[in-house]
């Protein structure tokens, strides 16, 4: 049986890193400056899904973050993947501890109208505590699975597929209900001129919530030491072939 | 006490992973001067035999008709009744998704910060700030943190510096604990389970041959095929192959992919953007071929080809062909 569903997915602002990575003076985060942002893959997917269930069910797909103004932007992309309305809780800072960060959506969820589906994804992109979603769903008492890799909704259950050591898992839920996904879950859409368009003109509700500062507190950020022995060089295109074959048998690895 | 969550593999022995962070908490514990006792789910089993081996005197074992098909979030519920009890120094546990999953539901029960992905945890000199070393941006960035809280909750990245050596503990004292889980309240069941298709998996294959947008195409795999074939290996992916469609993201390396560390990793027209790095970064020897001399993961490879991957991966493979006579 397919009914309306409401579902919500919870985003957060990250710089988009390339191959190197600059820190701040002070070392406690990364040096933006230079540097785009983006959502993680697997909140991309998250939003993804829920545009695609509410597409099969009807209902809507709304997207949150907890985080500054800047933060808009990548509510308006996920809307112009297709989400429907969008929600910041204001932060003032960027990168806030994991208890704020659920505690700040925990509070604006009692807020909102209720959602059928709490769709998060495994970790955040930038920071990986990979734990605001299990905290959100504990304090709602709401049931929860992690490493979702499939989603179906019949009726008022959930079933969640997740890769678990033993082999492949499906977990059943009632709704409401939370889940933390991960990337492989769905292709990704890339957002349609229209689609961009109409997240342009999208007003974004700011709520305010309460964000009791969390026992985690960063003190610096580093590189992991490296050492690079120096690159050695082969050869150039086709010529290089009898080099790699000598390789590769030195390495014993032809069969 | 430090208090250890330990896991079980299928034939209910410890596992690895587990045994490290029973070492890590030894370590800590003789520092602190209390005891390390573990936590685990079920039956007895082998597990006093194996804590024995690790020094461990005493475990904890959750038994309830609910935890065998509760999930995680049901663990970390039993767990955090445990905790509340025993009001442990620390908690330690894995990084494994399973563990983590229960800590971040026992940590927010209980009302305390956790700490994940931590590479080392060292008591401070304040009353309750300690502080971690944890992974960031998949390991490519570590963060010094004060973990600040009554009980530190923490989870472990596996290779940790080898285990040291411990006595055996002459005795296993097992703990039988009924925790109080309330049957009214909504919970996620496990319905299925398909056990695993055997054979080699990406993540455990000794060579893994990878593609990224350099191949250019789905069917330019086929060349990758063909060579992991011949040297026993699996075919990998970047993610930018994944999006296009051009392979199943079950082949894709890296932080949101899998993570990596074979005897040689062979990266096609794969520029080595931090995401993919660190998916491959513990490999033990890479081979990089790339247009682009400047290119991260050619400036970081063991070995570099300059070019084109639809030239040199032909002749490649033609030169082992015409060396095995086949
Ligand atoms: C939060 C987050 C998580 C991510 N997770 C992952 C992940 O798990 N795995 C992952 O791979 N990426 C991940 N990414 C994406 C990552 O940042 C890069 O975009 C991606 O790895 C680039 O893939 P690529 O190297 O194939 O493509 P490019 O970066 O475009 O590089 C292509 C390379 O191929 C070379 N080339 C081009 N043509 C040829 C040719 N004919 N012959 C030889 N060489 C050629 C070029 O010189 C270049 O070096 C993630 C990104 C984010 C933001
Ligand atoms: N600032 C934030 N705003 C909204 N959602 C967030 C925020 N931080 C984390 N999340 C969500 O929680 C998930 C896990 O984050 P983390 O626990 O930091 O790894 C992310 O994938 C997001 O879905």
């Amino acid at each position: 049986m397919v009914r309306p569903l409401d579902v919500l997915v919870c985003v957060k602002r990250v710089p988009a890193v390339g191959a190197e990575i600059l820190l701040t003076a002070d070392a406690r985060a990364i040096d933006t400056r230079h540097l785009g942002f983006t959502i993680g893959p697997h909140e991309e997917c998250a939003v993804e899904e829920a545009v695609r269930l509410v597409e099969r069910a009807g209902g809507t797909a709304g997207v949150l973050t907890v985080g500054p103004p800047e933060a808009d932007e990548q509510l308006r992309y996920a809307l112009s993947m297709g989400a429907d309305h969008a929600v910041r809780v204001h932060a003032p800072v960027a990168d806030p501890d994991p208890e704020a960060t659920a505690a700040a959506i925990t509070s604006a969820l009692r807020e909102l109208p209720p959602y059928d589906l709490v769709l998060f994804g495994e970790a955040s992109a930038d920071a990986g505590h990979a734990q605001v979603g299990f905290r959100v769903a504990c304090a709602l008492r709401r049931p929860v699975v992690g490493g979702v890799k499939g989603i179906e909704v019949d009726a008022d259950r959930v079933r969640l597929r997740r890769e678990a050591p033993e082999g492949a898992e499906v977990h059943e839920a009632p709704l409401p209900a939370v889940a933390a996904v991960l990337e492989g879950l769905n292709l990704p859409r890339y957002p349609t001129i229209r689609g961009r368009l109409r997240a342009k003109k999208a007003v974004v509700r700011v709520v305010e919530a309460p964000q009791p500062v969390g026992g985690l507190r960063t003190l610096r950020l580093r590189h992991r030491s490296e050492a690079h022995a120096e690159t050695i060089v082969l050869g150039r295109g086709a010529a290089a072939a009898p080099a790699v074959a000598d390789v590769l048998a030195e390495l014993g690895v032809v069969r | 006490m430090v208090l250890t969550v330990v896991e079980r593999d299928g034939e209910g022995r410890l596992t690895a992973e587990s045994a490290e962070v029973l070492a890590a908490a030894r370590d800590l514990a003789e520092e602190l001067g209390v005891p390390v006792a573990a936590v685990a789910v079920g039956e007895t089993g082998d597990l006093p035999e194996d804590l024995a081996k690790q020094g461990v005197a005493q475990v904890h074992l959750l038994q309830h008709e609910l935890l065998a098909d509760g999930g995680p979030a049901c663990t970390g519920e039993a767990l955090a009744g445990l905790v509340a009890d025993l009001r442990p120094t620390a908690v330690l546990a894995a990084d494994s998704d399973r563990s983590t999953e229960a800590m971040a539901w026992a940590a927010a029960r209980v009302g305390v910060p956790l700490a994940t992905a931590c590479t080392a945890i060292r008591p401070g000199s304040g009353d309750d700030e300690w502080e971690v070393t944890r992974e960031r941006s998949g390991g490519i960035l570590l963060e010094d943190a004060v973990l600040d809280a009554p009980i530190r909750f923490a989870t472990l990245r596996p290779g940790a510096p080898s285990p040291s050596e411990t006595a055996a503990a002459d005795e296993v004292t097992v703990h039988v604990v009924v925790p109080e889980l309330d049957a009214a309240v909504p919970r996620a069941r496990l319905v299925d389970r398909q056990p695993r298709a055997a054979g080699m998996t990406l993540a455990t294959a000794p060579v893994v041959v990878a593609g990224g947008r350099g191949v250019g195409s789905a069917e330019g795999y086929a060349v990758l095929e063909e060579l992991a074939g011949l040297i026993g290996g699996a075919v990998g992916c970047s993610r930018v192959a994944t999006n296009n469609g051009w392979r199943p993201h079950s082949d894709q390396v890296g932080l949101t992919g899998t993570r990596i560390s074979p005897d040689l990793y062979v990266a096609c027209g794969i520029s080595g953007a931090t995401q993919h790095w660190v998916g491959c970064m513990n490999a033990r020897a890479i081979l990089a071929i790339n247009t682009d001399p400047e290119a991260p993961m050619v400036t970081r490879a063991t070995w570099a080809v300059i070019g084109d991957v639809h030239e040199v991966l032909p002749a490649v493979v033609e030169e082992l062909r015409r060396r095995s006579g086949r």
